[in-house]
């Protein structure tokens, strides 16, 4: 079969069992869109190339598909930057195509011509600039099976438009070999055991999960080995969901902006269990310096992040979910009553009663009662800043992926995008943006995406006027001393929303919260509630 | 500190070296030096990096290394069990008086002279790192007009190597 450098990716793609993509068009990748033309592919036009990435991570997030992002050359693959750096930061797989100017004016700074293998190197998990129409097939195959094992991340496939015309026979290729990639899946038995051994003689073990145990699908087996060993669970702000929300051993979120009882634990723990998790600088505080009475075991699919911030006694190098099977086969838990009635009770005498006579609305509050209106399967995404803490802290994730954010590299912009993927990939499921003014306008233009796709998507703004999380920052590390952190001119977010078509109100007070609530997850159609928010209300 | 030889094993492939180099940049290890050639192996080639660091960056280097999807076996030398080499070339100031006690060094190093001018003399030399830093040190007095060195490049001795394949011994 003959077909052009485009309809080879449109066929590829389809082969690769993608359905929906997300892009922005120009001249360098025009091929591709015409070859989509012809295609059973669903392609949802963003408003930014940006926004295309983060809706494509969102979509993984929730589908556990690569997802698929498309730009031109140029500004437009800039323009992907950001978030191929957030999917890499939170290992999103994704595959990411960017047409690039014709081949043989590569290097000549022509119109619209940008190195982005280049400039993607250090946040990619791996990049290809396509030199030869034949190679096209292979390498598709490849990004894709690159995205998607071992430590999930994204891959960049740059296709010049004279490769995009060229003519091939076209066969997809069954096997991949590559030869310096080959991730490692079983944990190594005799290291397994030693866990199995370290958990039967601990006093005060305590898991802390991550991100990699949602990757693993292995939520589950996490909460099934929790309970069996009666071990306490804190999760890292990637990690949320991976026990759920309202489990009596969830001690909820670590780390500088986490929950009291969930450091507590983390302080005075003699066996700390880390799973899937990477141990960043906001979860240890400084670097290096976690647990340090206790000893610590590692279990990751990416051997280098295994010592990379702490010191492990036991490490293990697998899949998160072929690990727990191994390990939940020969542990028998040790004696952790008193250490757990010590860290429940904490999490019992700590647990915030919520203040409502705090000016304005109290984000806590709205958190709260939508986590106790909304069902198991609601979604929520989230934006970047005390927005994003508020929200970590007081929803109740009752499920693996029902809690979406920017977790490594914490990008402003990312929460209503992904929203978009996510209720792509899952329309049947609530979705909620939680969103701070300053990020909200990061992405605003994403409305019109929402609009066009007829999406149904819940978005909270909590307007404090303020670039919240800096001015608080500014606060406590530079005394008050406020700058560039007033959001002075905001638009009107009531009339924003009406003139996209979608219904809104705002609300300035905690009375207010119940009934509006309400109104925002009973309609139809996209829904903005804006929530006036103290700009002094503290992030925990 | 101290200085680590990792050979390692990549994909003959462009932009692989930039991936190498970049690695090194963005996690701010202190690369000592870097040469690259292609193997018996056309399609793979051998990277020798020197590079200066504790127990904690060696551990790192190999493992965010075996991270490139283009690398394909990385092995650290022990400076026991293998053989390393750097080349240099050295151009020096020559004088008619100081002509012969150029020569005479360069004979002791066991070095060459493989280009003359009115003025000046060019050495190639060859050995460890340290040898050729050691006949840098000894021109120097002459004047150095101009030096290239390629880095260390090592092996293993006797009946070890490293191959692309599975079956190494
Ligand atoms: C793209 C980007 N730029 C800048 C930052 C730094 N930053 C982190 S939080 C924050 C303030 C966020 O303000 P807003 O969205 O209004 O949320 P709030 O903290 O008020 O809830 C900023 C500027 C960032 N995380 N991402």
């Amino acid at each position: 079969m003959k077909l052009t450098g485009a309809q080879v990716m449109v066929k590829s793609l389809e082969l690769e069992g993608i359905s929906t993509l997300f892009g922005y068009p120009g001249a360098a990748i025009s091929p591709f869109y015409d070859a989509l033309l012809d295609s059973t592919l669903t392609h949802i036009l963003t408003r930014n190339e940006q926004g295309a990435a983060h809706a494509a991570s969102g979509y993984s997030r929730v589908t556990g598909k690569v997802g698929v992002c498309v730009s031109t050359s140029g500004p437009g693959a800039t323009n992907l930057i950001t978030g191929i750096a957030t999917a890499y930061s939170d290992s999103i797989p994704l595959v990411a195509i960017t047409g690039q100017v014709q081949s043989d004016l590569i290097g000549r700074d022509v119109f619209q011509e940008a190195d982005i293998t280049g400039a993607t190197e250090p946040f990619c998990k791996h990049n290809y600039l396509v030199k030869d129409v034949r190679e096209l097939p292979r390498i598709i195959k490849e990004a894709f099976h690159i995205a998607a094992t071992g430590r999930p991340g994204p891959v960049v496939i740059d296709v010049p438009i004279d490769i995009q015309t060229q003519e091939i026979d076209f066969k997809y290729p069954k096997e991949i070999e590559i030869r310096g990639y080959k991730p490692n899946y079983k944990g190594h038995p005799q290291q397994i055991k030693k866990i199995a051994e370290a958990i039967s003689i601990a006093k005060s073990p305590l898991i802390c999960a991550g991100g990699g145990v949602i990757t693993a699908k292995a939520s589950d087996l996490l909460t099934k080995f929790a309970e069996k060993c009666g071990i306490p669970v804190v999760t890292t702000l990637m990690g949320i969901g991976t026990i759920p929300g309202d489990h009596s051993l969830n001690l909820g979120m670590l780390g500088s902006h986490g929950v009291y009882c969930a450091n507590y634990a983390v302080n005075n723990t003699d066996l700390l269990i880390l799973i899937g998790a990477r141990v960043g600088d906001r979860a240890l505080g400084t670097t290096g310096k976690i647990a340090q009475k206790a000893k610590i075991i590692h279990i990751d699919i990416d051997p280098a992040e295994i010592g990379k911030n702490v010191s492990t006694s036991i490490p293990v190098v697998g899949d998160v979910r072929l690990v727990l099977e191994d390990l939940l086969e020969i542990v028998k838990g040790g004696d952790t009553k008193q250490w757990l009635s010590m860290v429940l009770e904490t999490k019992q005498t700590r647990k915030k009663t919520i203040d409502i006579q705090t000016k304005n609305v109290n984000p806590r509050l709205v958190i709260d009662s939508l986590s106790q209106k909304l069902s198991a399967d609601a979604i929520m995404t989230t934006e970047v800043g005390q927005n994003q803490i508020w929200a970590a802290n007081s929803f109740i994730a009752r499920k693996a992926g029902a809690f979406i954010t920017s977790g490594g590299l914490g990008t402003m912009g990312y929460g209503l995008p992904a929203a978009i993927g996510v209720k792509k990939g899952k329309p049947e499921s609530t979705v909620v943006v939680v969103a701070g003014d300053g990020s909200f306008q990061m992405s605003m233009p994403e409305l019109g995406t929402i609009k066009q796709e007829g999406l149904a998507i819940k978005i909270i703004i909590f307007n404090n006027s303020r670039l919240g999380m800096v001015r608080e920052l500014q606060k406590n590390r530079h005394n008050g001393r406020y700058s560039q952190v007033y959001l002075d001119s905001n638009p009107d977010f009531v009339k924003l929303a009406e003139a996209y078509g979608f219904s809104a109100e705002r609300i300035t007070d905690n009375s207010q919260v119940d009934s509006a609530l309400d109104r925002l997850l009973a309609d139809d159609k996209t829904y903005i509630l804006e929530c006036i928010v103290d700009p002094e209300e503290a992030t925990v | 500190m101290a200085k680590h030889t990792l050979s390692v094993l990549v994909e003959n492939r462009s932009g692989v070296l930039s991936r190498v180099s970049g690695l090194f940049s963005r996690r701010g290890f202190n690369i000592d030096s870097l040469a690259v050639g292609v193997t018996e192996d056309p399609e793979v080639s051998r990277m020798t990096i020197v590079v200066d660091g504790d127990d904690y960056t060696v551990e790192q280097v190999n493992k965010q290394l075996n991270k490139l999807i283009d690398v394909i076996k990385i092995r650290t030398l022990e400076p026991s069990e293998s053989v390393s080499r750097e080349l240099a070339l050295i151009k020096v100031n020559a004088t008619p008086a100081n002509r012969t006690e150029i020569m005479q060094i360069v004979e002791i190093f066991r070095a060459k002279i493989v280009d003359v001018s009115k003025n000046t003399l060019t050495v190639e030399a060859s050995g460890t790192n340290e040898k050729v830093t050691a006949l840098e040190d000894m021109l120097r007095q002459f004047g150095i007009k101009e030096i290239v060195r390629t880095g260390t490049i090592a092996i293993e001795r006797g009946n070890k190597y490293i191959k692309a394949g599975n079956n190494e011994e």
